[in-house]
């Protein structure tokens, strides 16, 4: 095999959470990694590298994403979301992280944030699902530890908690 | 005392952190760290004949590459036999990295460090390896018979035989109206958390420490084996488990090679290392377990009861056994789960195979246990004619029994005797959930209609709470705070939330106001690990002890303090009161800054506390009379002289589509015992998650081995982990049975979901389809099997 | 679990993509939606010197179009996008159908339409649709442009006829006839796994006949289509439509692996495409 040289280093602009970065990447490190490494956003889990688990999963204009499946360079001009940026600036939990608080929809947490993120577009519709509708929309996120069901719960239960804090 | 926190539904404390994505997992963590990768062997049995690592070298970026040679002292011999015991005659563990004879594929044959693991990656691909392939052995049936040798200088592939009776079973078999053998094969699988294993090592040679981050489920035992090996003092050797991703037994292992070798590398390199584990690595390098076949002979009268079981079984220990014999114990312990056997013998056999090394996967050798024992049972009476619960009825031991003496020894070497429980209760409840009528209805009408519509119950008993110990340290701080630590670590228990509920009600205070640290050295050196569902029984004990111990020194320094005696004060609401007179009290906080007589002028209270000081110690003869000490801090351990045994029944309404051979679950029932419940919000996602993990042995999760040695689905794309789509809805009942054994009347609850679903699936699918089952997991291909055989 | 290192390229235009891959030669790979090719990189099955991607061209589509008598999906238009038309529904309804089967919703918001046809799993699913309508892909490189259709797309499994400097700048379909209905099943372990097997189907009613067409997915081939015999709407009911189906797996080379043996595949193929013809025909009789 022949001598691999470090690949060169890119400019690259990122935009997550609202606040853009300027970093300098190799053109093959994963988003994941860059988010976790460069940025220190470390609420962004890898667990397959391969697309499967949905740890890693990210909003890239607002539609959910592999970051473990996106090069870095390529999130250029999205705007990125991660779970470090649903809490509000006072601490304040969004409904989605009030509601897993709630029904335990959380053990060893590492596959939390990726199902934050995946649930995040459709929460709001999530109570009048079916069962297997809501099974559905979150296929793709592998959870190890709760059995899905206070996850399930939880989903359903958001929107109902952002209508009770509207009201308050 | 006043509302009492055990036993209420409270939410976690841990899970602010988690959902906002600040928790710490270990990789989360060194951001700045060198990065080490391995080469894993190619082959599953094979000798090396060479390495070349020049490639490796030339990279840039690598900082070091490392082959055994580059070994020395207790870094180059074997990794430690966890568990030893008097009957493993052949043990075997692996080297840290490989010296000549490798035994599976994925055995660690060099490390390389680099900038970042990009680099590391790209060195280690580098690497060449010549190696001489030596013959495999994969199938457990071969191993024991004309296969070839896993390790090429042993005599056999047997590792131990281990063999015991209670009654006798010969005599029993050979009066027995009817005797009946089957065999039963449950296949290999593994714990598979969602993060993989990681190790982040910092070793700082002017100080002469180390620091270990490690993803561990046993922190304590990494630490003292880490200061034996560097030979350091214990103070110097601190080992942290952080937030861990998940652990179902994989991370229990003292030692991995990476454990060892990523805190040696941090040392020759002078900076600090890290590995983090990527999923292809776990599958190849991370331990596995489930694999058995087993042969059964039964006896039994002409109403089905069980008058002799004899079971003799293979288990595959994979190519090394560090973890000694506890899982084939525990099959052989925990088969007659609640059954009264009078007489039962187990021989087993633990076997070596050129595959990943097994040691305990959550359940750890029961679901293969359950499986068979229910397999047996329904066979049993299928062959008789009669009704399969009716068996399970005449068979309980019953309430009056207890202690039960299984008659057998149990993993902690003692015997096995259960402590408590109701199973005709359990068993009821879990009829009348399910609606037997009902459901039998609806299955002779779906029958009537050509669908295929099962029913499957599964039974098991589960031993909990096994020593040596645990121990916990708790302070009130001068905040009023309370901080507890015990040195077993957390991976999603809930252990934080659990364990503050004890504190908080032995100390009156609320539960936000204390503070738990798990799985961290530096707070607690002595400990043991959250493994073998012993966490609320062992550590919840220990927290008990230290919150009691705590609470008396605290209420001898309020007695002076007050001026009243001990008897008369009342713990709540974060002070101590006098009994009767709500003015006069005085709060933790201030106590703690009372104890300490030093001034110092931080503080809200520290004016008042002097002057409380003052008065508490005024009698005394020196500043800090003799019997105090300065704070308010206890230290307690809790050491149980038996287990705990929890049990539970489940049921499941099972369809098979006759178009696709699918299985569908169309209702699932669980009733479950561990005794009291101190959260039932976690008891409920224990049973549940474990549940899910069952669903995946019954079905989806299996490791398939090609007859090389080779995984065939060492990814997340075939391995299959159930997503939400595929576990059904379930309903969940629990009853309160408590053990006798400790103060609380808890009982373990970690495994429990997971232990019988293989054996309620495979019995639903038996029921559905009206063929014997003998193997878990199933597939749609094999039910395809069973209903379509292939014409001969 | 890291990609070795490559070059990257982002050309902004097709005729920079052309210009590019004319200089790289089979040292370069397209990258659109990556989701099949990153988890390539990444467990390092494969690598590249070069990687050109086309996320940054300008002014590509990001929905299909109706040019014609023809659905045109351009490079770069997302499964989800393409899940989400309401043009697709309605004139290639069995891609839409398809669509709900190919994995997730974090993997379909990434990856494209174009690029899974391009890439040929036999197990995946837009094969099968674009096969079964007979789709075509136009490829172009510095040299210029050439139409492949479906039935000479993919010589095997991940395997395409496109020369080292092609690519593909549009994927046509014909969109629907009135008389057509269409439908899709399939069976897959896990929600959005590929499939163990999987059917498409087209009838079409014409002269009081139907007209049936099948293409199977996770059954070996790439690119077939059956046409079956045509028979009276009765028949569809019937043993007729059993014949011609059983006729047409046994046309089928499907494989042995971990998850189902060739035997199992073809009695999935069976059952499924009995139900699947049977929907369409329902549609296509509306």
């Amino acid at each position: 095999m022949s001598v691999r040289v470090r690949s060169e280093l890119q400019r690259v602009t990122l935009t997550v959470n609202g606040a853009a970065h300027e970093l300098e990447v190799e053109p093959r490190w994963l988003l994941s990694d860059v988010l976790r490494h460069q940025l220190g956003l470390t609420g962004t889990h890898v667990g397959c590298e391969h697309g499967v688990c949905g740890c890693c999963t990210v909003l890239a204009d607002g539609r959910p994403a592999r970051s473990c499946l996106m090069f870095a360079l390529q999130a250029e001009g999205l705007e990125i979301q991660t779970v470090e940026g649903l809490a509000s600036a006072d601490g304040t939990l969004h409904p989605l992280q009030e509601a897993f608080r709630r029904h335990h929809g959380l053990q060893c947490g590492f596959c939390t944030p990726g199902f934050l993120i995946a649930a995040l577009p459709f929460y709001r519709t999530a109570e009048g699902m079916s069962d297997q509708e809501l099974r559905e929309a979150l296929a793709g996120q592998l959870c190890r530890c709760t059995g899905y069901a206070g996850i399930l719960q939880a989903v359903r239960a958001a929107s109902r908690i952002e209508g009770e804090r509207s009201q308050a | 005392m006043t509302t009492k926190l055990f036993g209420e539904r409270v939410e976690r404390r841990e899970d602010r952190r988690l959902l906002t994505g600040i928790g710490r997992f270990t990789d989360d963590l060194g951001h700045d760290a060198a990065q080490a990768a391995f080469v894993r062997s190619d082959f599953a049995h094979a000798r090396i004949r060479d390495i070349d690592v020049s490639g490796a070298l030339d990279v840039e970026g690598v900082l070091g590459v490392y082959t055994h040679d580059d070994l020395q002292g207790g870094f180059a011999e074997r990794l430690p036999l966890l568990i030893p015991h008097r009957d493993l005659k052949a043990p075997r563990t692996q080297y840290a990295l490989a010296r000549d004879e490798l035994c599976y594929a994925g055995e660690v044959i060099a490390m390389v460090v680099a900038s970042d693991r990009y680099i590391a990656e790209d060195a280690a691909q580098a690497i060449r390896v010549e190696y001489e392939e030596l013959p495999v052995v994969v199938d457990l049936e071969q191993a024991v018979g004309a296969g070839p040798l896993t390790h090429s200088d042993a005599a056999d592939n047997i590792g131990a035989h281990v063999s015991e009776m209670k009654g006798d079973v010969e005599i029993a078999l050979a009066s027995a109206p009817h005797v009946f053998k089957w065999r039963f094969r449950p296949e290999r699988s593994a714990s598979m958390p969602m993060e993989g294993r990681a190790v982040f090592a910092r070793y700082d040679a002017g100080q002469d420490t180390l620091e270990v981050y490690d993803s561990t489920q046993a922190p304590t035992g990494i630490r003292a084996g880490l200061a034996e090996l560097f030979e350091l003092d214990w103070d110097r050797v601190h080992v942290i488990a952080p937030d861990v991703g998940g652990g179902f037994g994989v991370k229990v292992m003292q030692f991995y090679p990476e454990e060892v070798l990523v805190p040696w590398a941090s040392r020759q390199l002078g900076m600090p290392v890290k590995w983090t584990e990527d999923r292809r690595e776990h599958f190849i390098g991370s331990n596995q377990e489930r694999g058995q076949i087993h042969e059964v002979r039964v006896g039994v009268d002409a109403e089905g009861r069980i008058l002799a079981l004899d079971v003799r079984f293979l288990h595959d220990t994979g190519a090394y056994c560090p973890y000694g014999l506890i899982v084939p114990i525990i099959t052989a312990a925990q088969l007659p789960g609640p059954y009264r056997l009078s007489n039962y013998r187990y021989s087993f056999w633990s076997v070596f195979t050129n595959t990943v090394p097994v040691s305990p996967y959550r359940g750890a050798g029961r679901p293969q246990a359950v499986f068979v024992m229910e397999r047996v049972i329904e066979h049993v009476a299928r062959e008789l004619g009669l009704d399969s619960l009716d068996v399970r009825r005449r068979n309980f031991i019953q309430p009056d029994e207890f202690p039960y003496d299984v008659g057998v020894s149990w993993q902690d070497g003692g015997p096995t005797v259960y402590d408590s429980g109701d199973y005709p209760s359990g068993f009821q409840l879990l009829l009348d959930s399910i609606g037997l009528d009902r459901a039998r209805q609806q299955q002779a009408e779906a029958r009537a209609e050509g669908r295929l519509v099962g029913l499957g119950v599964g039974c098991y008993v589960e031993g909990t709470g096994i020593g040596p110990y645990e121990g916990a340290t708790i302070s009130i701080l001068p905040d009023g705070t309370v901080s507890a630590a015990t040195g077993l670590s957390t991976q999603g228990q809930g252990h934080e939330t659990i364990f503050a509920q004890i504190v908080a009600d032995e100390l009156g205070v609320p539960l936000e106001r204390v503070s738990v640290t798990t799985g961290d050295t530096r707070r607690i050196g002595f400990g043991v690990g959250t493994f073998a569902s012993r966490s609320a029984v062992v550590a919840g004990h220990a927290m008990l002890r230290a919150a009691r111990s705590l609470r008396d020194q605290t209420a001898r320094l309020a007695s002076t303090t007050l001026e009243v005696a001990v008897e008369d004060l009342v713990f709540e609401a974060g002070a101590v009161h006098v009994r009767g007179v709500p003015e006069k009290s005085v709060p933790l906080a201030r106590l703690t800054l009372v104890s300490n007589p030093l001034r110092y002028a931080y503080g809200r209270d520290a004016r008042l506390a002097a002057e409380l000081a003052q008065r508490a110690y005024a009698k005394a003869d020196r500043p800090l009379p003799e019997g105090s000490r300065p704070g308010l801090s206890a230290l307690e351990y809790y050491s149980p002289a038996a287990g705990v045994f929890g049990y539970g029944m489940h049921a499941a309404l099972v369809e098979v589509d006759r178009r696709t051979c699918n299985l569908r679950i169309l209702r699932y029932v669980i009733v479950h015992d561990c005794g009291r419940i101190i959260n039932p919000l976690i008891v409920d996602g224990q049973v549940l998650g474990g549940l899910a993990q069952g669903i995946g042995g019954a079905f989806y999760e299996r490791i398939h081995y090609s007859p090389e040695g080779q995984i065939q689905n060492a990814s997340f794309m075939d391995f299959l982990i159930p997503y939400a789509t595929e576990i059904p809805p379930v309903e969940l009942h629990h009853l309160e049975t408590p053990s006798p054994r400790n103060e609380l009347g808890v009982k373990g609850v970690g495994e429990a979901g997971t232990i019988p679903v293989p054996a309620v699936i495979a019995n639903g699918l038996s029921d559905a389809l009206g063929v014997a089952i003998d193997h878990v997991p199933l597939s749609p291909e094999e039910i395809f099997q069973l209903l379509h055989p292939e014409p001969k | 679990m890291k990609p070795a290192p490559f070059a990257y390229h982002r050309p902004g235009s097709r005729e920079e993509v052309d210009q590019l891959l004319a200089q790289l030669g089979s040292e370069a790979k397209i990258l659109a939606g990556g989701q099949s090719l990153i988890p390539i990189l990444n467990m390092r099955l494969a690598a590249f010197g070069h990687l050109v991607d086309l996320n940054h061209l300008a002014g590509e589509p990001a929905e299909p179009a109706v040019a014609g008598d023809e659905l045109v999906v351009g490079p770069l238009v997302r499964q989800a996008a393409a899940l989400e038309s309401a043009l697709v529904a309605e004139r290639a309804p069995v891609v839409s159908q398809a669509l709900r089967h190919v994995a997730h919703p974090a993997i379909r918001s990434r990856g494209t339409v174009v690029g899974s046809v391009l890439h040929g799993d036999p197990a995946a699913e837009l094969p099968a649709a674009v096969a079964l309508l007979a789709g075509s892909v136009r490829a172009r490189s510095r040299r210029g442009t050439r139409p492949i259709p479906a039935a000479r797309l993919w010589t095997g499994a991940l395997e395409n006829t496109l020369a080292e400097d092609e690519w593909v700048d549009e994927l046509r379909l014909p969109v629907r006839q009135p008389d057509d209905g269409f439908a899709f099943e399939e069976f897959a372990r896990r929600s959005g796994d590929y499939a163990i097997c999987g059917v498409a189907a087209r009838v079409r009613a014409a002269d009081g006949e139907l007209k049936a067409a099948v293409a199977y997915l996770g059954m070996g081939g790439l690119g077939q289509v059956h046409a079956l015999q045509p028979m009276a709407a009765e028949e569809i009911d019937g043993p007729g439509l059993r014949s011609a189906l059983t006729e047409a797996v046994a046309e089928l080379d499907p494989g042995d692996d971990l998850h189902a043996s060739a035997r199992y595949r073809r009695w999935l193929a069976l059952e499924l495409g009995l139900s699947c013809v049977r929907r369409a025909a329902e549609r296509a009789l509306k």
